[in-house]
């Protein structure tokens, strides 16, 4: 892949067999792994399409043990990458050849439930699914839920700021962590937040999640837990053209109702689900929409009611509801498997991740279906549509020569689009390496600078994590000079306006 | 009143002052309206800075449910226009008039999400910071930089609206920022549960939020405090309010498991919508301890703690300071009004919270006291460092707002 990375310190290369040594006396046992064959399954993230094994892979069981690799890492000017599950779609987790991959797994106990403030305290290799699991009994669960939920982890969550199918209503992973737990590249232990509200300071916790590992290792955190709602129903609503299904998500949210998801699928996602899943989808329609509500008990024939009229409205040609927990959940199971369904259709498929206002839906999918004959690939559309999270997946045949590079020229155009409607490069999975050139589209220079003061101030040698989300390496010193020399100053007089 | 003004017209005004201040080593203050001006430490600067010339919405959308604003437009503008819609800020931006002894309903949007405002709603709908989606602003560099989007699932880049979000005006001054918008309820509702002690209290609100009753508030009033609330003066003692808002099914639903809940508790009440409305905006400005009120002599701490360790906070306070306490935020958030005192009660405060978690900030107190004692939570040294290492990557001269969080940062 054409993607440059920190060039590689041959100095530290040279010393490997030392550094093992020195790794091994922090952690101890089986926590530090060498050789290569062991170290081949931390060579990628979920983008499989960028590989590179790491120098080593440790493994540590404490804190302690994370401050001390980070401190000596830091003091012999070594680079780390954090991993959590490696699920990364964008690729937050790529090894580099001359640095640490600490591999964060073994942190992997729910250390709290605390049912008074509704909070849970967790190391941060427990999976998000797990937290949900584990105070389901009484009624509880946490809202993000990413499709990855059965494996990412809660560390990996906080580092991408994970969203999901409901964060249309209860907020991505920044809204519901309350607290962490985190080491700085010099070893530093710091605790960020509680099971309080807000800050007093800086929202450091804020700045964190989703900084992509680039900041900080996340080794605890503390997460916020809500109770289930009463009832959740959901309404299966097709329609004959894409826009109309559009026009009927703007419609809803413009009525003042807040689903608790609203997830929107393409005639060719469609299919691939239906295939695969049998949910009952109808397959003579162009779009549909899945409209879940999630409320009291009281409120949900009512507003169903409104539902079904706005979808009225917007031209629906199919309309059901849920009408069981079982016939809910299948209705989510096509959905939610609508990614491997499109790859029983097409050897490989590479998935995006752009945000759009909502209202360009139709010109951002009549444009998509442009540059899909323009590159002559296929693509299937599966929308967050409530907040305007798109996943096109664009098909292709890695075993064909050409083919990943035109599937990744076509995705990249995507997202300029996103960008050129007002929207965003990535909604959820991250800007990692797979976007981190794409970057100028949306941010100028001096923005990105802004930005990297920050892991300035975090990181200043940049050992953790570099190579990620900024195209442009700048040295900490560099970026943190003021063009104002002594004895030269430029504005001598008050600005007059 | 700084003796010098300046008033910059739009961006590149603000660099070129910011730049100016930078050559010359003068410490800029930014206001926008002023109208929380007497929060923070008390600190000298050389010139003013005024960005309420920076005024309008630039784009409302109420179906994309985003706002996009110049930062100096004032909040009353921008409330009034999402309600036209049917559309609120859902965390409900607190007025700090009342409790400062100011006019009531000034402030800025900027000022909003520097000072990271929110109300009752808290509990549910988050805090400024969690409906701030982008934002342009000027660095204490002198250099503009934008942050964020229009959207609101976004994850390009660091999240930079974070940071600026409670920070004072520290590290930026925003020019434009764009924030959600969500729908007003149809209606709302409050119960009352009558005569609770602090910690009864805290037990029922937990209760509350860990129910289907869906509560978008839910504060404590002891006895003293509640008395001074109009709508609530003929109660006979302290009162514990949960506020329902949707439709009215929904509503008398969701009261209903409400009732079963704390009927075992106390004497139930019941307001309707109007002095609902009243009850919640008197206890989002904290009118109790109004300045022209019984307790405006005295000086005021805003803690936010775990909501099972307010009461906790709450005893210490009133046993060993005498102090008058209101709980918000279902425990969580404790307003404390201290007798006068030269040190404004703060050794007492920060060991309480350093006992239970969470923060305290010296709200209310004269210039000279906030010149003494730390106004924001004093952090521990690994994370101070930090704090100002972040300071300086936006504002290495620290010409922004110098030492209003705190001394040398």
């Amino acid at each position: 892949m054409p993607v440059a990375m920190p060039p590689s310190d041959d100095a530290v290369l040279a010393r490997r067999a030392e550094i093992v040594a020195a790794l091994k006396r922090i952690v101890p046992g089986e926590g530090v792994i060498a050789l290569e064959h062991a170290m081949r399954p931390y060579e990628s993230d979920a983008l499989t399409a960028y590989r590179q094994l790491p120098m080593v892979v440790v493994l540590p069981e404490t804190t302690e043990q994370v401050a001390g690799v980070l401190s000596y890492c830091h003091r012999e000017g070594i680079k780390v990458v954090p991993r959590g599950a490696g699920t990364s779609l964008s690729g937050g987790a790529l090894p580099l050849g001359d640095g640490v991959l600490l591999g964060m797994a073994k942190f992997n106990r729910i250390r709290e439930i605390d049912f008074d403030n509704r909070v849970v305290v967790v190391e941060c290799g427990v999976t998000n699914l797990a937290i949900s699991q584990a105070v389901e009994q009484a009624g509880f669960y946490y809202a993000p839920d990413p499709s990855s939920q059965i494996a990412c982890t809660i560390g990996g969550n906080v580092a991408e700021n994970s969203g999901g199918v409901h964060c249309l209503k209860y907020g991505v992973t920044t809204n519901n962590v309350l607290g962490c737990e985190l080491v700085l590249m010099t070893g530093e232990i710091v605790r960020l937040g509680g099971r309080h509200l807000d800050s007093s300071g800086y929202d450091l916790l804020g700045i964190v999640t989703g900084s992509e590992g680039m900041l900080g290792v996340v080794t605890e955190v503390t997460v916020r837990i809500l109770k289930k709602p009463e009832c959740a129903r959901a309404a299966l609503v097709g329609f004959a053209a894409s826009e109309d299904a559009g026009d009927c998500v703007g419609r809803i949210i413009g009525a003042g109702i807040i689903p608790g998801g609203m997830e929107m699928m393409e005639r060719p996602a469609i299919h691939a689900a239906e295939e695969f899943i049998h949910a009952g989808y109808p397959l003579d329609v162009e779009a549909l929409l899945i409209v879940e509500l999630y409320v009291a008990r009281a409120d949900v024939d009512h507003l169903l009611a409104r539902v079904q009229e706005i979808a009225r409205q917007c031209r629906a040609v199919t309309y059901r509801v849920s009408n069981s927990e079982e016939e809910r959940l299948l209705f989510w199971a096509g959905r939610k498997a609508a990614f491997p369904a499109v790859g029983r259709i097409s050897p490989d498929y590479y998935c995006m991740d752009g945000t759009i206002p909502r209202a360009k839906l139709p010109l951002v999918l009549r444009r998509t279906q442009e540059l899909s004959v323009k590159y002559g690939l296929r693509v299937a559309n599966v929308f967050h549509a409530g907040d305007g999270n798109l996943h096109p997946l664009i098909l292709y045949d890695a075993n064909k020569p050409g083919e990943l590079e035109r599937a990744e020229e076509f995705g990249a155009d995507i997202l300029r689009l996103c960008v050129e409607v007002g929207g965003v490069l990535t909604g959820e999975h991250g800007v990692g390496v797979e976007k981190r050139d794409l970057m100028p589209a949306m941010f100028s220079e001096a923005d990105l600078n802004q930005q990297q003061r920050v892991k300035c101030a975090f990181d200043e040698k940049s050992l953790l994590n570099p190579g990620k989300v900024f195209p442009t390496l700048h040295r900490c010193a560099e970026l943190g000079r003021m063009h104002v020399h002594a004895g030269r100053v430029a504005f001598p007089d008050i600005p007059r306006f | 009143m700084n003796a010098e003004n300046l008033k910059p017209r739009d961006g590149a005004e603000v660099e070129q002052a910011i730049q100016w201040a930078v050559a010359g080593g003068k410490a800029l203050e930014l206001v926008g309206h002023g109208s929380k001006r007497a929060i923070g430490r008390a600190a000298q600067w050389d010139v003013t800075l005024d960005l309420s010339g920076f005024s309008g919405v630039t784009l409302y959308e109420p179906e994309e449910l985003v706002l996009s604003a110049k930062a100096g437009t004032p909040l009353a503008e921008i409330e009034a226009l999402v309600a036209a819609s049917g559309q609120e800020l859902a965390f409900e931006p607190m007025d700090y008039g009342p409790l400062l002894g100011i006019a009531v309903g000034a402030g800025t949007i900027g000022g909003v999400l520097a000072a990271n405002l929110s109300g009752p709603r808290r509990i549910k709908a988050g805090a400024a910071r969690d409906h701030f989606l982008g934002v342009g602003a000027v660095s204490g560099r002198g250099e503009t930089f934008k942050a964020g989007g229009r959207v609101v699932k976004n994850v390009t880049g660091y999240d930079l609206c974070k940071l600026l979000a409670g920070s004072w005006g520290t590290l930026a001054a925003m020019t434009e920022v764009t924030i959600k918008t969500l729908p007003r309820a149809e209606t709302e509702e409050t119960l009352l549960v009558l005569n609770l002690d602090d910690a009864t209290a805290g037990k029922v609100m937990a209760a509350t939020m860990g129910s289907f009753a869906d509560v978008s508030a839910a504060a404590h009033l002891p006895a003293a405090v509640a008395t001074r609330v109009a709508e609530i003066t003929a109660a006979p003692g302290a009162v514990t309010a949960f506020r329902l808002e949707g439709v009215a099914p929904s509503i008398a639903h969701r009261k209903s498991v409400l009732e079963k809940l704390a009927a075992p508790f106390g004497t139930l009440g019941t307001l309707g919508e109007a002095p609902s409305r009243a009850l919640w905006r008197a206890i989002r400005d904290v009118a109790p301890f109004a300045a022209d009120g019984p307790a405006g002599e005295r000086y005021l701490w805003r803690i936010s703690t775990a909501p099972s360790r307010g009461a906790e906070v709450g005893r210490r306070l009133v046993e060993r300071a005498q102090a008058e306490i209101m709980y918000d935020w279902a425990g969580g958030l404790i307003w404390a009004a201290l007798p006068t005192s030269d040190d404004a009660g703060a050794p007492l405060v920060r060991s309480t919270v350093a006992i239970v978690g969470g923060h305290a900030t010296l709200i209310r107190a004269p210039a000279a006291v906030r010149a003494t004692v730390a106004v924001f939570e004093p952090e521990p040294a690994a994370l101070a460092a930090l704090t100002k290492r972040v300071r300086q990557g936006f504002d290495p001269q620290g010409v922004l707002n110098p030492g209003r969080m705190w001394a040398g940062v």
